[in-house]
């Protein structure tokens, strides 16, 4: 019985520990061949140490984290708020239909060298660009769930006289909450990969730059402890967006 | 019928208009000089530029832009084809087997939300910058979405339709085939869809990093040097290259799962 609670507390580490051994193994094999190229696993433990040591691992962790998360911030309170309008009136979703489906498919990373333009280096640039990228995704999945909000409490809200501004607040955006954080859940997703993808192509901050930097001056170790660091941040901050988002659902009383 | 037909049109022509009023205040904004026209061009220098790099205008175009806009899809669209191939077959592999799912699934549930453009920096100093570390990249953070949309499917079986299989004492291979491919299909389909623009996205970036010809090394070019139309013009494209391959993916998966639809 034991036994086979402590078998499927530990089967999920077994893959990724053979992965980590293998490579592990290459890396010395190459390394010992004269390459530095690559480093071993427990070499980009000990870089990970000293970045965590010195500071620059929390610096460059608190910039992307806090670009994403404002310019997430940016996007989806835009996002939010044309979703609601779109939702609420079928002639203005029709309207703005085509416009729409001519700008969404715009490739976030297209409007990088536009950004830099614009807002040289720093955060305003990549602000811009993850307002951008979670702006389309957070616009479509509250138009669609404005839209399945139940008609009866938009009748509701007409025989009460409610004004427009009234019915967004008190009923709609209520009645969306549940949707509303399963578009937030993948927003920040989106946020925390544009964030990475813009300091690793133009924006010298942030911990895509410092992995960037890292594989340009030759520090393979340094290297491999970023985007293993990267993995880890990105994994605990999806975690806690959907535990967030159960919680959430559990509360407002919808079964996930 | 017939009026659903004209207030439809209706409708089509009101989102046009819309279109049209973006465009003129687009063109307002940049001629009036509102916005300094260093950042935002005029919508007909855009045009001009589009038209000399395709090479439209006749002889006096460089048809620049047109080799940068083939080189781009061509890199996506072998990206996209190697990470559909692979994603479905490990995807199948790993789906097929519970036991294997049990083992494997929380190490692939790690690496989903690392973003693709991450693994530029290993790739580079794995193999260099050349076109095939692109395109690996490419590949690779294009595969995810497949991979876990089949291993998805093929874990969504109805236990019934094992049960049958079992029953009828099917080998591997045909339960994959009949049973397993068939129930992932919308699965599959649903991610490769989002694979095509995780493919986009990341040849535009590759180019940008790696210097390989693309539209992604031009617009960034194009921005170093203050050519705001020609930056515009590779933005356009780019939307264009996102539309297109979007719209015909949205039409394969309406013709291919036209069997799930009741008539």
């Amino acid at each position: 019985m034991t036994d086979h609670r402590l078998l499927r507390w530990l089967r999920p580490w077994v893959f990724p520990a053979a992965l980590v051994g293998v490579f592990e193994w290459y890396a010395r094999r190459a390394s010992a061949l004269g390459s530095d190229a690559l480093a071993p696993p427990s070499a980009a433990a000990r870089a990970f140490v000293g970045a965590a040591m010195d500071g620059s691992l929390w610096q460059a962790t608190g910039f992307t984290l806090g670009t994403a998360a404002l310019g997430l911030l940016l996007g989806a309170l835009l996002g939010i708020a044309l979703g609601v309008v779109l939702g609420l009136s079928r002639r203005a979703a029709q309207l703005g239909s085509m416009s729409i489906e001519v700008l969404r498919p715009v490739p976030s990373v297209a409007l990088i060298p536009l950004a830099m333009l614009g807002f040289g280096f720093g955060v305003r640039m990549e602000l811009a660009i993850v307002a951008f990228a979670t702006f389309w995704p957070l616009l479509v999945l509250v138009q669609s769930a404005v839209q399945q909000v139940e008609p009866r409490l938009l009748e509701v809200s007409r025989v009460l006289g409610l004004s427009a501004r009234e019915r967004a607040f008190k009923i709609v955006l209520p009645a969306i909450v549940p949707r509303l954080f399963v578009a937030l859940r993948l927003g920040v997703a989106v946020a925390l990969v544009v964030a990475v993808t813009v300091e690793i192509a133009a924006n010298p901050n942030g911990m895509g730059y410092a992995m960037m930097i890292a594989q340009q001056s030759f520090d393979p170790a340094l290297m491999l402890a970023w985007l293993g660091w990267i993995g880890v941040v990105g994994f605990a901050v999806n975690a806690v967006m959907l535990q967030l988002q159960r919680m959430v659902s559990r509360r407002m009383g919808v079964q996930p | 019928m017939k009026r659903g037909d004209e207030r439809a049109a209706m409708n089509r022509l009101g989102s046009l208009g819309v279109l049209l009023a973006l465009i003129a205040l687009w063109w307002v904004a940049s001629n009036a000089g509102w916005v300094s026209r260093v950042f935002l061009p005029t919508p007909q220098a855009t045009f001009a530029s589009l038209l000399e790099g395709l090479n439209l205008t006749g002889d006096s175009g460089n048809g620049e832009l047109l080799a940068f806009t083939q080189a781009t899809v061509g890199r996506m669209v072998e990206g996209w084809l190697l990470a559909s191939l692979f994603g479905v077959l490990l995807g199948a592999a790993i789906g097929v087997s519970p036991s294997v799912r049990a083992w494997v699934q929380p190490t692939l549930e790690f690496i989903r939300p690392l973003p693709a453009s991450a693994l530029l920096p290993l790739a580079i100093s794995i193999f260099g910058l050349n076109p095939g570390m692109v395109l690996f990249v490419v590949a690779f953070g294009a595969m995810w979405p497949v991979l876990l949309a089949t291993v998805h499917g093929f874990a969504a079986v109805e236990p019934r339709l094992s049960e049958v299989a079992r029953c009828l004492q099917m080998s591997r291979t045909a339960y994959i085939f009949k049973m397993g491919l068939p129930n992932a299909m919308p699965d599959i389909l649903a991610g490769m869809r989002l694979a095509l623009t995780i493919a986009l996205i990341v040849a535009v970036v590759g180019e940008m990093i790696a210097s390989q010809t693309g539209l992604g090394q031009a617009i960034l070019l194009a921005a170093r040097a203050f050519r705001a139309s020609e930056l515009f013009a590779g933005i356009v494209l780019l939307g264009l290259i996102g539309f297109a391959s979007n719209a015909l993916l949205a039409f394969a998966e309406k013709r291919l799962l036209r069997w799930q639809q009741p008539d």
